[in-house]
């Protein structure tokens, strides 16, 4: 029945949509039509012979985004046979794309879609320069089916721990960041001279350059995360100085230099959430999405954990419950993450054009008590089954009936 | 045999007197370490006026939700909770406007590591498990614990008012759990619950095995696990019987002291609650013939991500399942985790209760169980806002046996109780004010009430109420 739906429109009628490139629409109509959003308004006239579904009392979203996470690169935490997000082997991994190892199959991908987040970055883990991020829909039965683009960006870290990756200062990692990317530079004007073995030894791998090219042309993104105030005033330093299109990750004391980033035109990836000290981050505070978007800042919100990515929209209410603008926050996990990492002109909104990535909520979104009735990727309706329903049924009665 | 026997209740009575035993035992008692005070708490409540709380919903966590009621604290106890014109309203109490607020009973968190593994989190905090020998019943963890961990203030700032605290799952038998008062304080032995007994950690599965296994020591399997654990309680066994023996005649020298030996005996004394680390449904089971074996109760299996699986299993054997709303997948043995397990334990008749075992998770319990709560009824199994409270409040004060003093809002009970903006299985409530005991050890909105541990002073800028 689902495969039919496909070939078919769709129509979701009588919801309050929330479009979020524009205000709430009551009693309003989604027409979906070969995977794309055809229409969006109070007064949408529904083709005669499209499939109808009766929205009436839900919310209607776009389907959210986490910017974080290895979903598609990890099945199981601690069996290292199953993760595939991190080159350890190397610190500086610019050449590094996750796509390939992104396992269409994995089983958390039906537990994550069927909670209403339904595009991914898949990020790598480990290093200096952790290497390509890829940013996926959850449905498909290959790599490519699922891709929504690659890379997405390119990520680093500047934390404790990967100064000691780099001689243990945090002015070394710095000095090594600046040094790879002047390479980068040279290397892309002196390519010829390096063939000839006429250049100076290179900081990083000509695959590693290479790959950074187009983060030096400020078209991909550079991800940095970091948490200690220094450490983000250093990667606004280089962002500068190499004029890269920088977002900023993790940020935990970000909120103590908001109007600077504001200033920069840097936007955030914030775990809201995340408030433990330590000394990469002395004082993170659970209104750091709040004080950051008050200053100007764009806001997207990550939910970090793979396993529970689902709970994105958990991390979205306790930063509402801190002093973000519910419509911020909502917009923090689908337009926002759209924009930052290249992707707005199809993701992120219901608006008539764009890819129909939609769930039909039972109420509000963040509200533990709201159910998803239904989730659309592409325009195809995705059961809500996973391993764990399974489970749940199999062990509803007990003793099991195996 | 569902409750401990009268004479094993004797016994804790009579471990519990042992320090203050009478004159003429004293001659003799006063001649070994065993027979004095073992590290005893020295919690004293702080002194604060009576407080009246109006015009909030009172969720009683024993049966009661109460619209625009009315609860009364006074000298750390709960006089009295009901509507208006159920509860006295005495001159002298401090009144709270609970109008649009709600109250519950304190959060009680049965499984955490605070204080034994700190922030900030260094090597130099890493004191939560004693990797050294895969039976470690003599350590105990409130000689870890370090009370100036920021993460407590934390924790109270979500409504938490009670932990206990464990040893890690890497031994076999990792230690002495305690229960502590989630209060400011200089020692932990300020924070320690009065009267509330020890547990005894033990641990289940991948994590023993893989610590020793890693290093080819014993034990390397999970078959390996449960001769270590027999083996420690047949030692434990005849240790017992040897200083029951002389406790009871006195004649010759004492036994010699076995700081292991003499845990795992009150284990089988029946004066320690076993709190088994176990995700598998099978492990369960096998730990509950461990049980039966040496004649003791397990209290709790914590994390339990297949508890649901045997509901059935431990509803007979009395043994409470602790768990996470919906963690999973982070080992093989936590894959089978579902969102449905503690509704699901509950329709099956086993006392739930949820735990952080996080720095981060403890401090939004009232979430977790909102999830669990939800995540149950959307797949038609019935449980209702009392239970949901309850597993953050009086079932996990049953875990640590000391339901009898909190984990309800009824007179009589320690005045442990939280008022939140709104309703707590909200995303967007927040605790507003925290009492322990009756003292308000938080305020959301003064300063003067918002704890901060001195590792926390002279940064530079400090952190705000929002942290």
């Amino acid at each position: 029945m689902i495969a039919l739906l496909l070939a078919q429109t769709l129509v979701i009628s009588g919801a309050t949509v929330y479009p979020v490139s524009r205000p709430k629409l009551e009693r309003a109509t989604v027409i979906i039509k070969d995977g794309r959003i055809t229409a969006v308004g109070t007064h949408v006239a529904a083709p005669a012979n499209a499939t109808r579904i009766d929205a009436t009392g839900m919310w209607v979203t776009p389907g959210f985004i986490d910017g974080a996470g290895q979903l598609g690169l990890t099945e199981i935490g601690n069996v290292s046979g199953t993760n595939d997000a991190g080159v350890k082997s190397d610190t500086v991994a610019a050449a590094f794309n996750v796509l390939e190892a992104i396992n269409p199959a994995s089983t958390l991908i039906p537990i994550t879609r069927m909670a209403g987040v339904l595009t991914t970055l898949a990020t790598p883990e480990t290093g200096l320069i952790r290497g390509q991020a890829v940013l996926i829909d959850l449905d498909g039965t290959t790599v490519e089916a699922m891709l929504v683009r690659s890379p997405a960006a390119m990520v680093v870290e500047i934390s404790e721990q990967t100064k000691d990756l780099s001689g243990g200062s945090r002015a070394s990692s710095a000095a090594r960041l600046r040094q790879i990317l002047d390479d980068a530079q040279e290397f892309r004007t002196r390519r010829a001279d390096w063939s000839r073995a006429q250049l100076h030894p290179l900081a990083a791998s000509a695959a590693d350059l290479t790959a950074l090219a187009p983060v030096l042309r400020a078209e991909l993104p550079l991800v940095v995360i970091a948490n200690r105030r220094s450490d983000l005033e250093t990667a606004l330093r280089i962002a500068q100085t190499y004029r890269l299109k920088l977002v900023l990750a993790s940020a935990a004391e970000g909120w103590q230099i908001a109007d600077r980033i504001a200033r920069a035109r840097v936007p955030v990836l914030i775990q809201p959430l995340d408030n433990i000290p330590s000394y990469d981050e002395l004082s993170p505070r659970l209104d750091n999405a709040a004080l950051l978007a008050k200053a100007g800042v764009r806001v997207a919100l990550l939910e970090p954990d793979t396993h529970n990515a689902r709970n994105l929209r958990q991390q979205a209410g306790n930063a509402v419950a801190n002093g973000m603008p519910w419509d911020g926050a909502l917009r923090a996990v689908t337009l926002t993450p759209a924009e930052i990492f290249g992707v707005a002109n199809r993701y992120g909104s219901l608006d008539s054009g764009k890819v129909a990535n939609v769930v039909v909520w039972s109420g509000d979104p963040f509200e533990f008590s709201t159910r998803v009735t239904h989730v659309f990727i592409r325009g195809k309706e995705i059961p809500l089954t996973s391993r764990q329903t399974e489970l749940l049924e199999r062990y509803r009665k007990l003793p099991p009936e195996y | 045999m569902r409750h401990a026997s009268a004479a094993l209740l004797l016994a804790a009575a009579a471990a519990v007197a042992a320090p203050n035993a009478t004159r003429a035992q004293a001659r003799v008692a006063d001649s070994i370490s065993a027979d004095r005070a073992q590290y005893p708490s020295t919690y004293a409540r702080h002194p604060n006026p009576p407080v009246l709380i109006t015009d909030a919903t009172i969720m009683t966590a024993a049966g009661r939700e109460i619209a625009h009621g009315a609860i009364l604290l006074r000298d750390g106890r709960i006089a009295a909770v009901g509507t208006a014109a159920e509860v006295p309203a005495p001159p002298e109490a401090t009144r709270v406007d609970g109008a649009g607020k709600w109250v519950t009973p304190g959060i009680i968190d049965p499984h955490s590591h605070l204080g034994v593994y700190a922030a900030p989190n260094t090597d130099a905090e890493q004191d939560g498990n004693e990797m050294t020998s895969p039976v470690t019943a003599e350590v105990w963890a409130e000689h870890s614990f370090w009370p100036q961990d920021p993460q407590i203030a934390l924790a109270i700032a979500g409504g938490i008012t009670t932990i206990e605290v464990l040893p890690g799952s890497g031994n076999l038998i990792g230690g002495r759990t305690v229960v502590l008062k989630m209060i400011p304080a200089r020692t932990v032995q300020e924070m320690k619950f009065p009267g509330a007994r020890y547990g005894l950690k033990m641990a289940c599965g991948e994590n023993p095995k893989r610590v020793y296994g890693k290093r080819n020591q014993f034990p390397s399997t999970r078959m390996g696990n449960m001769a270590g654990y027999r083996a420690a309680f047949i030692q434990a066994e005849d240790y017992r019987r040897r200083w029951d023996k002389w406790r009871q005649d006195r004649r010759g020298d004492p036994p010699e002291r076995n700081l292991r030996l003499e845990t795992l005996a009150e284990v089988l004394r029946g004066n320690m609650y076993v709190q088994v680390h176990c995700y598998r449904a099978d492990e369960m089971a096998q730990l509950l013939d461990l049980a039966r074996e040496f004649g003791f109760r397990i209290r709790a299996f914590h994390h339990a991500v297949e508890a649901y699986k045997v509901a059935d299993l431990l509803s007979q054997a009395g043994t409470a399942a602790v768990v996470w709303a919906d963690w999973y997948g982070f080992k093989e043995e936590a894959m089978d985790g579902i969102q449905q397990n503690a509704a699901l334990l509950e329709q099956g008749g086993a006392r739930v209760s949820l735990h952080s075992d996080d720095p981060g998770g403890i401090q939004h319990l009232n979430q977790e169980a909102a999830k669990a709560m939800y995540d149950g009824q959307r797949a038609g199994i019935p449980v209702t806002r009392d239970q949901a409270l309850r597993w953050i409040t009086a079932n996990p004060a049953w875990v640590l046996g000391i339901d009898s003093t909190v984990g309800t809002l009824e007179p009589g009970k320690m005045a442990d109780v939280v008022v939140w903006s709104g309703d707590p299985f909200s995303v967007y409530s927040q605790a507003v004010q925290v009492y322990n005991d009756g003292w308000l050890v938080y305020d959301r909105a003064d300063p003067k009430h918002q704890p901060r541990s001195d590792f926390e002073l002279g940064q530079e800028p400090a952190a705000g109420a929002a942290r």
